[in-house]
């Protein structure tokens, strides 16, 4: 494949540098010029493409890019910035592979990274986590220099409490409800969702189980490869993807469901892994129109009701690849409204990315506070007691923010399903 | 280093000059055409500044390009030759408002439809309102005289400006005009200054009027099975004792274009539509409804449709918002004018336009703020054609032609810039010309402030290839 096409030369030409999409862009905002707004990416990948500028000049802009989408919901000509983005990393990646920094990087991140107390504890088996997740792949794409602030203090100090492995290993792959079931899903787990919120994971299959659902937890199922993607390993994803959508259609079940919205975003663009026409393709787009977010699978539930009130000030931060790329808006505030008792508060601007960003905190530290501050100065005029999430990273940088502020006496910061099942959800 | 560079350097944070590739090539462009590199960009942030680096400019004889947010479809802030872009973007946001005196003081970087949405709060409303307010900064406006649907009967930029504070092209401060309606000391610098697209000098601060919010607003859409009835629909209703608040025109490929990106309930079988609004008292409202739906019916129109509630009536104008670049999805490259003619005639720009189409072959689509004559003829072409963009170049030279035949203008409201300089001395005659460069000769002895635009140089042409 030739740069251009590799680099997506021909989706620069929708652009055309109206700007509409420069007010939506938190990176713009923070940083404050032009080369990180979507407009000048966007350019900028087009002068790789015509060798009027290095793949080095776009480093740097494409890896301050959140990747959250904002800009593409505002964009009148619908430029596909998810695909030149994805384009301009794996381009990234390939030159930085040539060059071969990689074992020192990772070297690094497992003498310092892993080795910490805390982080070992929570996610049980590092390798196992590292190499799934994506971050091996993230991690080769960082530079010493870069790695070296990586502020995992921080981190740690809001990662929740464990439960204990047995806990984990007492999981069922199957679940039955106690009135016949209406269908049978499948549930996908996610690593980092396993990892660190597994007993939101446990709250996510007692919600739908409730539900009157038959619950299926495929065992081949792996990472959504969202991470990998980020990090230009377009080939990691693709692997990644044939065998979720190989664990899942031997479940047959009639919906796949997550509940975070990162891994949802991915999951529901599978097929654009794939050559159109190809088996693969078809075989991915029937996976897609079956994924599914938890709340758009309640929200169908009709019969769904909450019975213990909660009387709480709530904010809603919705996930940016879950209103961008899987347009999934409304189901998590109608489910808010259900609970009795419940004051919602919505955001100014409830699209302006928290800057999780996948692992763009971790990454891009500093750049990624700033747009927290941002986002926490929108939360704190709501003065909310809870801020409701649907993602596994919006839900760890809302904890960072609320520390941030000092608030963590009278603020929170809890997953959607946590909250309804707190409610008392059941079907009449 | 340059020396002005080093004194640059020595007078502006380092972290707001930028000299990376990547960095000046993200303020090489603006929504119009062709690419620019400059040498440095420059972010100012105080009037201070901006003196500083106009004096270092001035002594050093460096361009320099004053820039918004480049969302200028005539290349306003392009660097054409090169130098200093001075991005004025950045400058922390200032709404003063006076709700007495009816009147605001705003920096220039603040975007229009904020002055707006202050104002709003005070049931007073900011009226230009271009459809690129909630992107666009008012230096921008100001430097470009930008107009919106509402111009029709509130007037465009310049008839909403008190006063100004400007950077001369030498490095003085200077303010014109007031914070009074009356004013009528000393020749209007204020309107000479609005429009002149960045080469008078830099807009640091502004005093804006605001008029009071009208009370209610109605929405009609008309459509027609014909362009041309269209056309004249409008000069009917002009005619018939209403001024409507906007009346707008956009044709088939145009509502088609939005409707596939957000779908408003347009008629997309329509060859042509009409949007009105009309605003005051509820009551009058109501007459004037009927009174517009009458004439409608006589002229043949094909139907009238009237939301049924506020959303879908901001829906509509959301959707009008969007017609000037979701129409690049017919094709990749975008020409966009901005002729405009006498209102009588625009039936007969219509089908000039058509006649424009036919023989040169091109995709020509038309929207625009029918009411006051100004029409945007857009070319959707594809900039890698070398053959159909030479096509493009000959259909632009010949709208220019109709719109100056019957009585019209080169630009109503995107002002002239790069594209439509070597056109000037058509409308305008070389004595025309030659009066204006001497005015900008007296302001910008050095020729350091915006150079390259407004005057075409020796021999220039319209050209709308790269090479
Ligand atoms: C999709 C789209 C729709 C549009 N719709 C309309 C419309 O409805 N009506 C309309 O009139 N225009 C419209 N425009 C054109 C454009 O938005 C306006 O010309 C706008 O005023 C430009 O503002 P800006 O901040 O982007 O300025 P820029 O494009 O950055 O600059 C415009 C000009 O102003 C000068 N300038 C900027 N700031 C200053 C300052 N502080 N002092 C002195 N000079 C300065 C620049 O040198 C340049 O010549 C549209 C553009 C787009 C892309
Ligand atoms: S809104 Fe779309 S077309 Fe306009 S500048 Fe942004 S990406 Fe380009
Ligand atoms: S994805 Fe987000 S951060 Fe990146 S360009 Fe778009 S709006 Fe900006």
């Amino acid at each position: 494949m030739s740069l251009q096409e590799k680099i997506n030369y021909d989706k620069t030409f929708d652009c055309v540098q109206c700007g509409y999409c420069l007010p939506a862009c938190p990176t713009y905002e923070t940083m404050e010029r032009e080369t990180h707004s979507p407009r000048g990416r966007i350019n900028l990948v087009k002068l790789v493409a015509e060798n009027k500028a290095s793949i080095e000049d776009l480093r740097e802009p494409i890896e301050k890019c959140l990747g959250c989408m904002a800009c593409t919901t505002v964009c009148p000509t619908n430029v596909q910035y998810g695909q030149i983005l994805e384009g301009a990393k794996e381009v990234i990646e390939d030159q930085r592979s040539e060059a071969g920094e990689r074992s020192r990087i990772e070297d690094f991140l497992f003498e310092s990274f892993f080795p910490s107390g805390k982080w070992m504890h929570t996610l049980g088996n590092l390798t196992w986590f590292y190499q799934r997740s994506g971050l091996q792949a993230v991690a080769n794409r960082l530079s010493l220099t870069q790695a070296a602030p990586l502020h995992l203090e921080k981190f740690e100090r809001v990662i929740p409490a464990q439960p204990s492995p047995k806990m984990r290993a007492k999981r069922a792959n199957h679940y039955q409800p106690e009135i016949p079931a209406t269908a049978t899903v499948a549930f996908f787990t996610g690593c980092v969702m396993d990892g660190m919120f597994f007993e939101t994971n446990q709250h996510t299959i007692e919600l739908l189980v409730r539900c009157g659902l038959e619950v299926i937890l495929p065992e081949e199922q792996t990472c959504c490869g969202a991470l990998h993607a980020h990090a230009g390993k377009i080939d990691d994803s693709r692997n990644l993807a044939k065998r979720n959508i190989e664990a899942f259609e031997e479940s047959e079940a009639a919906y796949i469901i997550n509940n975070a919205g990162g891994c949802g975003a991915r999951l529901i663009e599978y097929h654009h892994l794939f050559e159109e026409g190809s088996d693969w393709y078809e075989r991915a787009k029937r996976f897609v129109s079956k994924v599914k977010d938890i709340s758009q699978i309640l929200i169908e539930v009709e019969e769904l009701e909450f019975t213990k009130p909660i009387n709480r000030t709530v904010t809603y931060q919705p996930s940016c690849h879950m209103t961008n790329v899987q347009g999934v808006k409304t189901p998590p505030l109608e489910l808010i409204k259900k609970i009795p008792g419940i004051t919602l508060k919505e955001l100014d601007r409830p699209d302006f990315c928290c800057g999780s960003a996948g692992i763009y905190n971790i990454i891009n530290y500093e750049d990624s506070m700033e747009i927290l501050d941002v986002k926490m100065k929108d939360v704190c005029g709501t003065d909310p007691e809870s801020i409701i999430t649907t993602n596994p990273g919006c839900l760890l940088q809302m904890k960072l923010g609320i520390e941030r502020e000092g608030a963590t006496d009278t603020m929170d910061a809890v997953h959607l399903v946590d909250l309804l099942l707190e409610a008392g959800p059941c079907v009449k | 280093m340059s020396d002005w560079m080093m004194e640059l350097k020595s007078n502006i944070p380092e972290q707001r000059i930028l000299t990376e590739l990547a960095d000046r090539y993200s303020y090489s462009f603006d929504a119009s055409f062709g690419e620019h590199l400059p040498e440095v960009v420059v972010q100012a942030k105080s009037k201070e500044e901006v003196v500083q680096i106009v004096r270092i400019a001035n002594r050093y004889k460096v361009p320099v390009y004053p820039r918004g947010q480049g969302t200028c479809l005539s290349g306003g802030p392009l660097p054409v030759h090169g130098g200093i872009v001075l991005d004025l973007s950045q400058w922390p946001e200032k709404i003063d408002l006076n709700v007495e005196d009816l009147t605001v003081n705003v920096s220039p970087s603040v975007l229009t439809a904020n002055i707006n949405k202050e104002a709003e709060k005070h049931g007073l409303m900011y009226a230009p309102d271009p459809s690129s307010a909630h992107v666009a900064t008012i230096g921008g406006n100001l430097g470009e005289n930008s107009g919106g649907p509402r111009g029709l009967k509130y007037g465009v930029t310049k008839d909403h400006v008190l006063g100004l504070e400007l950077v001369t092209p030498e490095g003085e401060i200077i303010r014109t005009g007031g914070q009074t309606i009356k004013n009528v000391t000393g020749y209007d610098l204020t309107k000479l200054i609005v429009g002149s697209e960045g080469t008078l000098g830099v807009i640091t601060e502004a005093t804006l009027k605001l008029m009071p919010k009208p009370r209610a607003e109605q929405t009609v859409t008309i459509s027609f099975d014909e362009v041309r009835t269209a056309g004249l629909a409008i000069s009917q209703v002009l005619t018939s004792g209403i001024l409507p608040s906007k009346m707008e025109i956009m044709d088939q490929a145009c509502i088609r274009a939005v409707e596939s990106f957000q779908p408003a309930g347009l008629p997309v079988d329509a060859e042509a539509i009409v949007i009105i609004e009309l605003d005051g008292h509820s009551q009058t409202l109501e007459i004037e409804t009927d009174l517009v739906r009458e004439i409608m019916n006589e002229i043949g129109a094909k139907d009238i449709l009237i939301p049924k509630t506020k959303e879908e009536a901001n829906q509509i104008w959301q959707s009008r918002k969007q017609v000037s670049p979701a129409i690049a999805k017919i094709k990749p490259t975008k020409v966009s004018e901005d002729a405009t003619v006498p209102r009588s005639k625009i039936p007969d720009m219509m089908d000039r336009l058509n006649e424009i189409r036919e023989k040169y072959n091109v995709e020509l689509v038309v929207f625009g703020h029918a009411g006051d004559g100004n029409l945007h003829p857009n070319i959707l072409c594809d900039q890698r054609d070398k053959e159909e963009m030479r096509r493009v170049e000959q259909a632009v030279e010949a709208i220019f032609e109709a719109a100056i035949d019957l009585g019209g203008t080169l630009s109503g409201e995107h002002g002239i810039g790069t594209m439509k300089a070597p056109f000037m001395e058509n409308e305008l005659g070389a004595v025309g010309v030659e009066m204006m460069k001497r005015i900008k000769d007296s302001w910008d002895p050095n020729h350091i402030m915006n150079p390259g635009k407004i005057f075409a140089e020796k021999g220039q042409k319209l050209v709308l290839t790269d090479d």
